[in-house]
């Protein structure tokens, strides 16, 4: 369903390419959300939860979306569960489980839109340190002619000094 | 009341929103200029000094581009040219059945998802427009022949796509027929070029470089304070003060180098590693502040402007009378220097074949443009032991080596620097094999595309890079990610940064002068970049 967020073209190879190495997004995406989907049901939400969604959401952070189609996808969860279980859920009454299931699903958005935040600053970051550091050189060559002149103050302190 | 609820979706239909983009062709798809996805255009400034076409201040998401009055004419017209002049470029027009082969192997297309960035649909950007203007059944059949009129918005599209292809030639390795979409980018940008549509990030370097020889527009007592500043720190670390000879006459080695090298960390330990070597060796070589640049960004600009920037290379061999030339670690200036020099400003008649003066092997490879890799040189060193080294210096480092692309596959530069990091690292781990050597995985800011304001298709690009390093990252603990190119130096360390962080990136010729043992050498403690090395964390504390 992830996949289908993608052009169509686009989304035939992302399913169809198996190599993790050939095709990182598309492998990335199907391992990590069958792991969300195991945490999920046997309701450990824990910090490896953050991890896989992580690691969807740094992919999807730098691609072309938006904030909410980027972190969407977590709600998709909701259907694929009430699809694949939505017989068993009404014969057995399960309704309370699903709301819980829910609830847990509610709750990996909210991690998601913290993560999501997290990737575009950490892009924000690298801009910066980029120009920094690109920018560098010349600063330590600026500091130099710095520090001459800032001997000379002193050299023209001490004068003042002595004439006072 | 009751009627405006029933417009109100359920809740069950809130959650079948299509997330799917419109299945729209892709002809008819007009770019969107998003920040983070472009470059910005070439300063007027720079273009005036080149004597380039149209010089104006505009952007990309502008309405109106400003383009000359005939800019159709022009293009039509430089179209003709092109195809007339480069054979290849004709057939490459001709003869692509879009079998699908290259489609997924662009690390563009794999980490942005976007369908242009498969190389056969960005080579169709102007097969288009060449069905249409040059072949019969185009003119006759139009869009059923794949044939499409050349609107502003086609050539915005080139103008996007085309600055979205670092030239890496991944995907011409894929293709039965060696069609290479490199080529056909280059076209497609020397045709921008001609309107005064170009990127600022490759036209400066390409202004400096025509002013003062290399890219930052350093100027002849800058390059020799810059690498006097070197030897100071060269001797604090290993108290040896070693000399750098400059525009020597009579040398019998010119050594040349991307200015990245002198310019930016962790570039500069890298041409402190130089230094560090001939010294050792003894070399008689030269620097050039004339060439002082061994990059050119002309390989991304037109076939004229590699021409006219290479030149310095040979006229300044001529000039110092040297034997023959050495380059150092990087990649594109190697596809010119393997691949253009030789036809653009040979025959190198006046210099002789590489030999060298340690070891006594010619280099019959370089028979031709006299021009010897420096990993070829120092491997050949290791080869014959000509060097003490001590890889445990470098023990704290787990690496891992990234092939630049051009080296990797323009000139097949695969095995010696393999061969010179074995050397001097005990600790080294390769890749998966469908990212490495000739499949090697570009760093995506390559081709003028690694400016900041570009940083979101960078790591979209760099992705597939990125995630091998991961790879090994979580699978043998590596921490180091070696490479070849200055380029690569500069644009690799923001893809480990978002993909693999914890990694750093490092030139080849940093690790080679940290395990090397020189003559009259105090104890060092720390490598070239102060890091303490193995075993002296605790002199490093006290
Ligand atoms: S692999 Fe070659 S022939 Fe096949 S679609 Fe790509 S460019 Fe065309
Ligand atoms: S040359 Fe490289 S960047 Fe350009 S289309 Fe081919 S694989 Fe993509």
């Amino acid at each position: 369903m992830i996949l289908e967020t993608y052009p169509p073209d686009a989304s035939s190879f992302l399913k169809q390419e198996k190599n993790q190495f050939a095709n990182p997004v598309g492998n990335t995406i199907l391992q990590e959300i069958e792991d969300i989907y195991e945490e999920l049901l046997h309701g450990r939400d824990s910090e490896k939860l953050s991890d896989f969604l992580d690691r969807i959401i740094k992919i999807r952070a730098i691609q072309d979306f938006s904030p909410a189609q980027a972190v969407a996808f977590i709600f998709h969860l909701k259907n694929a569960v009430r699809e694949e279980l939505g017989g068993e859920i009404r014969n057995d009454q399960l309704f309370e489980e699903l709301l819980e299931f829910e609830h847990r699903i509610d709750k990996l958005a909210l991690i998601a839109f913290n993560t999501y935040m997290k990737c575009r600053e950490k892009v924000y970051e690298i801009r910066v340190a980029e120009v920094k550091n690109r920018v560098f050189s010349l600063l330590k060559r600026a500091d130099m002619i710095g520090e001459i002149s800032e001997q000379e103050l002193d050299i023209r302190e001490e004068n003042i000094d002595s004439v006072v | 009341m009751s009627e405006d609820l029933s417009n109100v979706p359920k809740p069950d239909e809130l959650m079948r929103i299509d997330h799917k983009p419109p299945r729209k062709g892709w002809m008819d798809v007009p770019v969107d200029f998003k920040p983070g996805t472009y470059s910005y255009t070439a300063k007027a400034k720079n273009l005036k000094i080149l004597g380039m076409p149209n010089p104006r201040e505009w952007s990309p998401t502008d309405e109106d581009w400003k383009l000359p009055e005939n800019w159709e004419e022009i293009v039509r017209e430089g179209f003709k040219d092109r195809l007339d002049k480069y054979r290849s470029f004709q057939l490459f027009m001709d003869i692509c059945v879009r079998c699908g082969a290259c489609a997924d192997k662009c690390h563009f297309f794999i980490g942005s998802g976007d369908p242009k960035n498969m190389p056969v649909l960005r080579a169709e950007l102007m097969r288009s427009v060449y069905r249409k203007e040059f072949t019969t059944s185009g003119k006759i059949f139009g869009k059923l022949a794949g044939a499409r009129e050349l609107t502003v918005d086609v050539i915005k599209e080139w103008f996007y796509y085309f600055y979205q292809c670092t030239e890496c030639r991944r995907c011409s390795v894929f293709c039965p027929y060696g069609i290479d979409t490199a080529e056909i980018t280059m076209m497609g940008r020397e045709l921008l070029h001609l309107l005064g549509c170009g990127i600022n990030w490759a036209m400066e370097p390409v202004a400096n470089c025509f002013r003062t020889g290399n890219h930052l527009g350093i100027q002849p007592h800058g390059f020799k304070d810059t690498l006097e500043f070197f030897a100071d720190d060269i001797e604090d670390l290993t108290g040896i003060k070693i000399n750098v000879p400059l525009n020597k006459k009579g040398a019998e080695i010119l050594f040349v180098v991307p200015s990245g090298d002198y310019f930016g960390d962790p570039g500069t330990y890298t041409c402190m590693g130089y230094m560090m070597l001939f010294h050792e060796l003894g070399l008689n070589y030269t620097w050039s502040t004339y060439a002082s640049e061994g990059g050119n960004f002309g390989l991304f600009t037109s076939h004229e402007m590699i021409k006219r920037l290479n030149a310095k290379i040979y006229a300044e061999a001529k000039r110092l009378g040297v034997k023959w030339i050495l380059g150092g670690e990087c990649g594109h200036m190697w596809r010119v220097m393997h691949q253009y020099m030789d036809t653009m400003n040979g025959p190198a008649d006046f210099l002789e074949v590489p030999t060298s003066p340690i070891t006594g092997t010619r280099f019959e490879n370089a028979k031709s443009t006299k021009m010897v890799h420096i990993t070829e040189f120092t491997s050949d060193l290791m080869k014959h032991n000509k060097l003490r080294l001590d890889p445990g210096r470098n023990d704290n480092l787990i690496v891992t080596y990234h092939d630049s692309c051009n080296p990797a596959r323009a000139m097949g530069l695969i095995e010696e620097p393999r061969y010179v990091i074995r050397n001097v690292c005990n600790h080294f781990h390769e890749m998966p094999e469908n990212t490495i050597k000739e499949q090697t995985f570009c760093c995506g800011g390559g081709a003028g595309l690694g400016n900041d304001e570009n940083m979101e298709m960078r790591l979209r690009g760099g992705f597939p890079r990125g995630n091998a390093v991961r790879y090994v990252q979580e699978k043998y603990g590596v921490n180091r990610l070696a490479c070849v190119c200055a380029i690569d130096r500069a644009t690799l360390v923001p893809v480990c940064d978002y993909w693999a962080p914890g990694v750093a990136v490092t030139g080849v010729h940093e690790m080679v002068a940290n395990a090397l043992l020189m003559k009259g050498e105090k104890e060092r403690t720390t490598n070239l970049r102060g890091e303490p090395l193995p075993g002296k964390e605790e002199v490093e504390d006290e």
